[in-house]
Parts: structure tokens; sequence; C-alpha cells
């Protein structure tokens, strides 16, 4: 039997705002363990929350780039549990009444684009940050003690929950890629998972192919990058085919992903089910934003990713569309082609030189670009690098770059080429018995013979042509 | 000499502002005064000996739910024993800038849990008409200070009558104000749609008073509103044209003493004889569902307030092998039996599969309520009936009885519920106890209630000093 994977994604978004969601601590990551905090992030007895204006602002814009309908009026209701990261022993977050709902993300796939609907997204309070020191686990079962940094407890964070409509770990790595980028253009979030300020659960479960069922699903927690979400669910999705071909029943669990082995650890269970008992917390009013801010906000919408990744991909092709949207590539692509560069030589200087060279694209002249991209097969190595290192630098310009062209002159090379080969009988008998790959020895030879300064193309045409001979 | 037995708050204030005496002296007067009777009473947990600098005017007791920096805030409860507040509540903080001196924080049920103060884990306070007998409560620690002379007014906050209950057992006036015209950012909090601080003191001029100090929009609370028109010190000794509603369910309650009834019926005569029009109002479901409504939704809430109370940040923690022993234990040594109670009643009323049943039902039959009083007062300017069904109980009678505790509430209760302001004023004796007169009004109708309080007052001339108290008078 063939299966098919059904997979939801459950994301939390830590937004930038300057203060906290429900007092005006500011956000941040570094400071002192619990040096931002006050009486209503701490829990204090008689100390109400006051929500941030900013984030529910931004929560909105969230949810219009998301495609979600705006509700008029969102309830925060309060999720009780007690854990020592939760100074209230109840987090707020919307419930039942979210901000936004019934969204869409189209994410483009080499089959066509596919739809993953955005069941909703709401506004809630992010916890602490807690230490269990002791015990092997990291837990706080078995911990000889636990210690809370209540800097983070407080921060607003937006959760977005998919529909379980994306269909295989790329998709669902193409989609996080596509969100994620939409987020930080539309300024309300730095999404680093490493920094954990975008976090990713996984909702997976496996049917037959050509079913419509919904099978048991099992959550995967803790995977930390883009392609650990990819790894978790791939070994999960093998994981459950492997119980449903045994002939077992799969059982609903929760699992972290350990991504320096790639195996699934189950969370213990608990024996009994959460009861959250929310309810409408009764320190705040409903949120009901107006018709005219929901509209200016949806006019700041800068165009998707989505739509630029169609507008590149017609010019390029799909792979190279994402990766230049998804990087925040695509502007420079287009003002660079604009300014005369190849479309093609454009993508590939831009998606692997620049990124490689750690540059920042906004910070690069496109005009300067477009001279070094269509400069680049005549410049010396040395020359090509250190200008492509150097773009983002103030006033740069490619000028000086473009001057040392590289030695194309066959005439000048190819005694140069005859006394390489001369030094090195071994290897031309080697070569010629075979062993193909020498071809790049010998060309670097020669590039040290000439300090860098010959064209590598021209030298691997020579030197291939004399040891042909 | 001063003799804080009969002083109003109104007129310790002429006599600073003339200079007779100065904040400080008059501070040291109460500290006297609550140095001679706090003992038998047992209204202060705790006195304040310091005045700041900077005081203009005279002093004030709260109830120790009320933050105060740098000064112990209990809630009456264990679990916040040595818990000192590292901020002041807004109410705090506007009575300071008002220029008013602490006096001390008074005693209150614990969490304001009850109608005693006998759920106060520091003991109960008692009555200064009758040492014998309960002040009231939750509030009964303020309502017994302003009685008894060792305050001129004090903060009481009122959930389902913590107010104007313990006001209406100690011959006070009480104002438990309209949901979100008073900060409660610092209040401990009990049942947070219902909880609102208010003032409680000697005369109905003296309470208004008060409360333009302490009301008005709060940026920490988001519940608060700006008030619609300013307080106004009530005037004048006439009621004409002003519509009063008597509930006619008032007439079968048999839970209503034949004391009450009758101190409360004469008092009805009297402002009619002022030129009052009174007649008849329907308030079916307040007086049938208002308690059970009550005691769905406070304990909903509460046993989420106080979730908080888990020994991590604050207050004694009793150690315990893992997490969660320590926080069990922490909260069953530091909860007295009454919030344990609301604890376990709130959290069956939140549960998946209950809730709809329970706190969804409540939420809906509060909305009737809301109706039913708008309803009413779209006829009439207040709605009058006695405050408390008995006058103060003997220590001890209820306290085996909690549903017996629980119906002390039943008149306060409903307009609670509805948010609407509710005024007490004392309008007789009972068997030598006070009987309480409860005004409501629609919201933000407290100048209405303040008017026709004040009216009243005058014209019944009840004396607020006990008569126990009255030989010491001059001594």
């Amino acid at each position: 039997m063939s299966w098919e994977p059904v997979i939801g994604l459950e994301i939390h978004v830590q937004l930038k705002t300057r203060t906290k969601m429900f007092c005006r601590c500011p956000v941040g990551f570094g400071a002192g363990e619990n040096t931002q905090t006050c009486p209503v992030c701490l829990g204090f007895p008689g100390a109400l929350p006051v929500p941030n204006g900013q984030a529910i602002e931004w929560t909105v814009k969230l949810g219009l780039a998301l495609g979600c309908e705006i509700a008029p009026k969102a309830v925060f209701s309060r999720k009780n549990y007690f854990y020592p990261d939760l100074p209230k022993g109840y987090q707020i977050s919307q419930y039942d009444l979210p901000s936004c709902i019934n969204g869409k993300v189209l994410v483009p796939l080499a089959e066509g684009d596919h739809e993953v609907r955005i069941v909703r997204a709401h506004l809630e309070e992010d916890a602490a940050k807690t230490l269990h020191v002791g015990g092997q686990t990291g837990r706080i079962g078995g911990a000889a003690h636990s210690l809370v940094d209540f800097n983070r407890g407080g921060t607003p964070l937006v959760e977005i929950v998919t529909a379980p409509d994306i269909r295989s770990s790329e998709e669902a790595k193409q989609f996080l890629q596509l969100l994620r980028q939409a987020i930080v253009e539309l300024g309300v979030s730095d999404a680093e998972m490493e920094k954990g300020t975008l976090r990713v659960d996984a909702n997976v479960s496996v049917r037959p192919v050509g079913s419509d069922e919904l099978r048991t699903r099992c959550e995967l927690k803790n995977m930390n990058s883009f392609n650990y979400v990819a790894r978790g669910i791939d070994a999960e999705i093998a994981r459950q085919i492997g119980v449903w071909e045994g002939g077992e029943e799969l059982r609903q669990e929760t699992f972290d992903f350990d991504a320096a082995t790639g195996t699934l650890t189950p969370r213990r269970t608990k024996e009994e089910a959460d009861d959250y008992r929310y309810f409408p917390e009764p320190d705040l009013v409903p949120v009901e934003p107006s018709a005219e801010m929901i509209e200016r906000l949806r006019a700041e919408l800068p165009e998707s990713p989505v739509s630029r990744i169609r507008r590149v991909q017609a010019e390029l092709d799909l792979d190279r569309a994402v990766v230049l949207v998804t990087g925040g590539l695509d502007p420079l692509w287009e003002a660079t082609v604009a300014e005369g560069a190849d479309r093609l030589q454009a993508a590939n200087v831009i998606a692997n030189s620049l990124v490689g060279a750690g540059v920042d694209p906004a910070a690069v002249a496109p005009a300067e670009l477009a001279k070094l991209v269509t400069a680049r097969e005549r410049l010396p190595r040395q020359a090509y690098d250190e200008a492509i290192a150097r773009l983002g630098e103030p006033g740069f310009s490619a000028d000086p770059y473009l001057a040392q062209e590289a030695v194309s002159d066959t005439s000048e090379l190819e005694p140069i080429v005859e006394r390489v080969l001369g030094a090195h009988p071994a290897q031309v008998e080697a070569y010629r018995s075979g062993k193909d790959g020498l071809l790049g020895f010998f060309v670097g030879q020669v590039m040290k013979e000439t300090g860098g300064k010959a064209n590598a193309r021209v030298v691997n045409e020579i030197v291939s042509r004399q040891l042909a001979g | 000499m001063i003799d804080t037995l009969r002083l109003s708050a109104e007129e310790a204030i002429a006599l600073v502002e003339r200079k007779e005496v100065t904040p400080a002296e008059l501070h040291g007067v109460y500290l006297g005064a609550i140095a001679e009777r706090n003992d038998e009473l047992n209204a202060y947990l705790r006195t304040v000996d310091t005045v700041d600098a900077d005081a203009t005017s005279i002093p004030i007791a709260f109830k120790d739910v009320i933050s105060t920096r740098g000064v112990e805030t209990t809630a009456g409860s264990r679990i916040l024993e040595g818990y000192v507040p590292v901020f002041d509540a807004t109410v705090a903080a506007r009575c300071k800038t008002a220029g008013l001196t602490l006096l001390g924080k008074t005693n209150t049920d614990e969490f304001a849990m009850g109608s005693s103060t006998e759920n106060s884990a520091y003991g109960p306070s008692h009555n200064p008409w009758d040492l014998e007998r309960v002040p009231g409560g939750s509030g009964g620690g303020s309502a017994a200070a302003v009685a008894a002379g060792l305050a001129p007014w004090a903060l009481g906050s009122d959930t389902g009558g913590s107010i104007k209950q313990p006001a209406a057992l100690c011959g006070n006036v009480g104002l438990r104000p309209t949901y979100g015209t008073v900060p409660r950012y610092g209040a401990v909090a009990f049942a947070s749609s219902l909880d609102q601080i208010g003032p409680v003191a000697r005369r109905v001029r003296d309470c208004a008073l008060l409360y333009s100090i302490i009301a008005g929009r709060d940026p920490r609370d988001a519940t608060t509103v700006e008030l619609p028109a300013a307080v106004e010190l009530p005037e004048g000794d006439r009621l004409d044209g002003v519509r009063i509603g008597l509930p006619k369910q008032l007439d079968e309650l048999t839970a209503i003493e034949p004391g009450v009834r009758s101190a409360f019926e004469r008092t009805i005569e009297l402002a009619r004889e002022l030129g009052a029009e009174v007649g008849e109002c329907d308030l079916p479901l307040s007086f049938e569902y208002g308690l059970p409504c009550y005691y769905l939704v406070a304990p909903a809430e509460a046993s989420s307030n106080l979730a908080r109370y888990d020994g991590v940040r604050y207050g004694p923690r009793v150690e315990g092998s893992t997490y969660r022993e320590m926080v069990e234990r922490t909260r069953d040594h530091g909860f007295g039996d009454e919030p344990k109670r609301r604890i376990m009643l709130g959290t069956y009323a939140l549960s998946a599969g209950y809730y709809d049943a329970f706190y969804g039902q409540a939420q809906r039959v509060r909305t009737l309520l809301i109706r039913e009083h708008r309803d009413a007062l779209s006829r009439f300017d207040v709605i009058a009936t006695p405050t408390s069904p008995t006058v103060a109980f003997r220590i001890g009678d209820k306290s085996a009885d909690p549903l017996a505790m629980y119906a002390c509430d039943l008149l306060t209760i409903p307009s609670c519920l509805a948010g609407l302001p509710g005024l007490s004023v004392p309008c007789g004796l009972s068997d030598g106890l006070p009987v309480g007169l409860q005004l409501i009004g629609p919201q933000f109708g407290e100048n209405a209630l303040f008017r026709a309080g004040h009216v009243l007052e005058q014209a019944l001339g009840f004396d607020p000093v006990p008569i126990r108290l009255r030989s010491e008078e001059g001594a």
C-alpha cells in the first residue's frame, strides 16, 4: 500500500514589540535574569493586564497577510494550569474568539500551487523561561531545583494554526520559509528559529493514498530549524507507516525530535487529559478593531512572497524563485536585472556569491552588482571575490575591479601551461591513463604561476587541449 | 482634645485646614484611639505609625486587600503572611496624592470571601455595637474601625456586598461604586468581574468625597472608564420627584427580620413624606437566581485568581520533594476553608463538560439580571431594599453553615452582578443594632444615590456612634 502524509503545523511567532503583551516591560534578549519584570508579569497580587495595542495591530496585519478574516470582536481567555513559568497560574490567550480566522496560503510547488488553509491566528502571552537543574532529562521531573527567568514571560506571541493540508515534509518546509519571509517583511517579528522567536510544532498522520480519513496523529516538538522540521516529519512518517504496516494501532503521542541522532523521543504521557478551564479573561475587555484600522493595515501590506515567487518564476524557474524570494533577495535581483545584468547569472551571483559572502542585500547598489555580474567571467577570481565581499560597503564602486581583467591571451598563457605540464610528468602520465580529476590540479598550478590573474576558463581550455595533444 | 468617635471626615478636614491640628497630629490622635480600642475589636491587622512629610490631609484605613507599598498586605490570608508589596494600588496612590495618611490595614475575611470576617486567618473582628457580634464582612475591619472612631473613613472592596453589608451592620455609610469607575489595580483579586473598591464613612457626604478621590479611569486597569460627570457633594433636604422602586419580591421574603423590615418601612414612609414617589418594581430573576448565579461566577473567577499563590515568588512556602508537592503543600497550609471551598466550586464550574451548565449558564443569567435591573431603573431613579436581611449576628452563629452565611448577601448580590452602584445608609435600629437601607442606582448614578442618601440621613438623624461607646464621649 502507498501512504499519504497528512500534516498540520502550529507556529508560534514572538512579536518584536517594544514592550510586553500586558505590561510595559521591555521585550529583549540578553538582559540579566529577571531584570525585565514588574508586578504584572510576575503575577503579583492585584496586578492587572493592559493589552499592547501594537501587538493587536500586528496580529491583525499578520492575519491579513495570511488571507484571514479579522474578527470584529476577539476575546482573551484564561488558560488555567500550574507551572513555575506561569506566574499567574493561567496564560492569557485568545481562545474561542481569536483575532484572525479562515485564511489560506498558497505554496508554489513543482506540480502547481497547493493551498494550505489557516484555521486561526491568535494572540497570547509567552511563558517565562525555566532551567531545571539536576536530573537527567532537563525537565522538571527529577530536577533538584528549577530556576525561572521571567524576562520572556508576557512577550506577545501569535499562534498560527494550519489545517492538516500539508502533504510532504518538503511542502512543510516551503510553507514555513514563505511564512517566515512574510512575517519578516511585515516587520512584526525577527522570526528566528534559533532564537526561539519562531517555534514550530507539527501534527503528523498518514493514510492510504486515495483515502480522505484522518487517522491518529502525533505531535512533534522541539525542532529548531526548517531542516529539522522536515527531517522530523520524515522520521515520523516512516515510523507511522511502520506501525500501520506492522498491523498495529498508532497511539497518540507527543515526540521531541533530536536533531543530532535524528530520533524521536516520546514525552511522558499524562495520566489524564488536560483541562485548562478556559473562560473569558474578566480583567480585559474584548478586542474590537475598527474597520478603518483594518483597511489601513490592509493597504500597508507588502506584495506577498507567493505572488513574488510567481513573478520571478516566470523569468527564471521555481527553485531559483523560491530561493530568491524566501531569502528576501528578489528586490535586489530585479533591480540588478533592470541595470542590464543577465537574469540567470544575476540570480546565481546573488543566491550564491553574495549570500556566501554574508553581504546584506539591502546595502548593495544594483548598478555596481550588475557590472560585476556582467564582467564576472573576465575577472580574476581574487578580484571578483573581493569585489563581492565589499559590495555592501557604502560608496562601493566596481570600476577598480573591472580594470583588473583576467589574462585571457592564449599566447601569454600557452608557454606557462607547457612549463607546468613539463614539470609534472608523472601526473601527466596518470591523467592520460584515465585520471580525469587531475585536470583541476594542472589548472590550479597555472593559476598559481600567474598569481591568480589568468582567466580560469581559458586556462582550462589550453590545459585540456595540450594534454589531449 | 479631639474626640474621634463623632468626628466626620469633613469635620476632620476642616480642622486640618483651619490648622487646628496638623495631619501628623491627627494621625497620632487616631493611633491613640486604635491603641485604646483595637484589642477588643480586632479591626486593624496592623497600623502605620509614620506619616509622609508631604501629607496635607486626614488619615484613612485600607482593607487589607489593597496593596500598599512597603506595608504588609495579607488579604486576611496565611498564604500572604509577610508579603510586602513593592507597589501601591492605584486607589492607595490616589489617596496619597490627595494628602491622606495611611493609618493601617483592616481585617477582612480571607480574600474577601465571607460576610462576617470570621474567615480571616487573623481572627474575627468584633462589632463596636456589641462585641459578641460580627461586624459583617468581608470588610468588617474597615466598618468596625469607622464605627468605633478608629478611622474617619476607610476603603473597602465589594464583590457581593462586602462594603454595603458591614456598613449596614456597623451603622456606617458604604458605597459600592459602578463597576469600572474605581481602579482595581493593586487590589488583591477575588472575582475580577465583580470586585469594586469603594468608600466606607460615617456620613454620605464623606462617602461622596472619598469616592471623588478614588474614582476615574486608570491606564493600569483596562476595565475602568472616565466618570461621565463629576462627583457632587450632596445637599438638600427634600426628595421631590425622586422615584423610588421597591421590589415586590421583598414582601414574600421571610429571611428579612421583622425589626429590619419595620425600620426599612419607616424609612420609606419618611421618603414619601419628603416628596419621593414610591412605587413597586419587579425583580423576579434577581431574587430567585441572584445568589446561585453569584456562587458560580465568583468562585469560578476566584479559582483562577487564587492560582498565583503557589509559593514560587512570594508568601510562605512549604517545601516538597517536587514542584507539584511544594505547590500543594503551600496551598493546603496557606488557604483556609472558605477559599478552598470556593476554589473547588469554581474549578468544578469551569471544568470541561460542566462549563456550559454552570459558568456559561450563570453568565447568561447575569445578562438577564442586568436587563431586569435596567428595566426597573427605566421607571425608577433608585431601587430601595434593606441592605442585609438581618442585623449583626452573633460570632459563631453561622460560621459552621456556609449556606446560611451566603444568604446574608441575598439583597446585595443582584445589583453587584448587574455592575450597578449601591449605597448603604443607616436607617434605624432593631434591638439596639443598626439597620441599613440599600439604594441602588443606574450605572454612574452615584450622584443621585448620594443625594437621596444624604436627604434621608439628615431626616433620619441616625446617631452613628455605637450606644455602648456613647458614655465614653468627651470622657
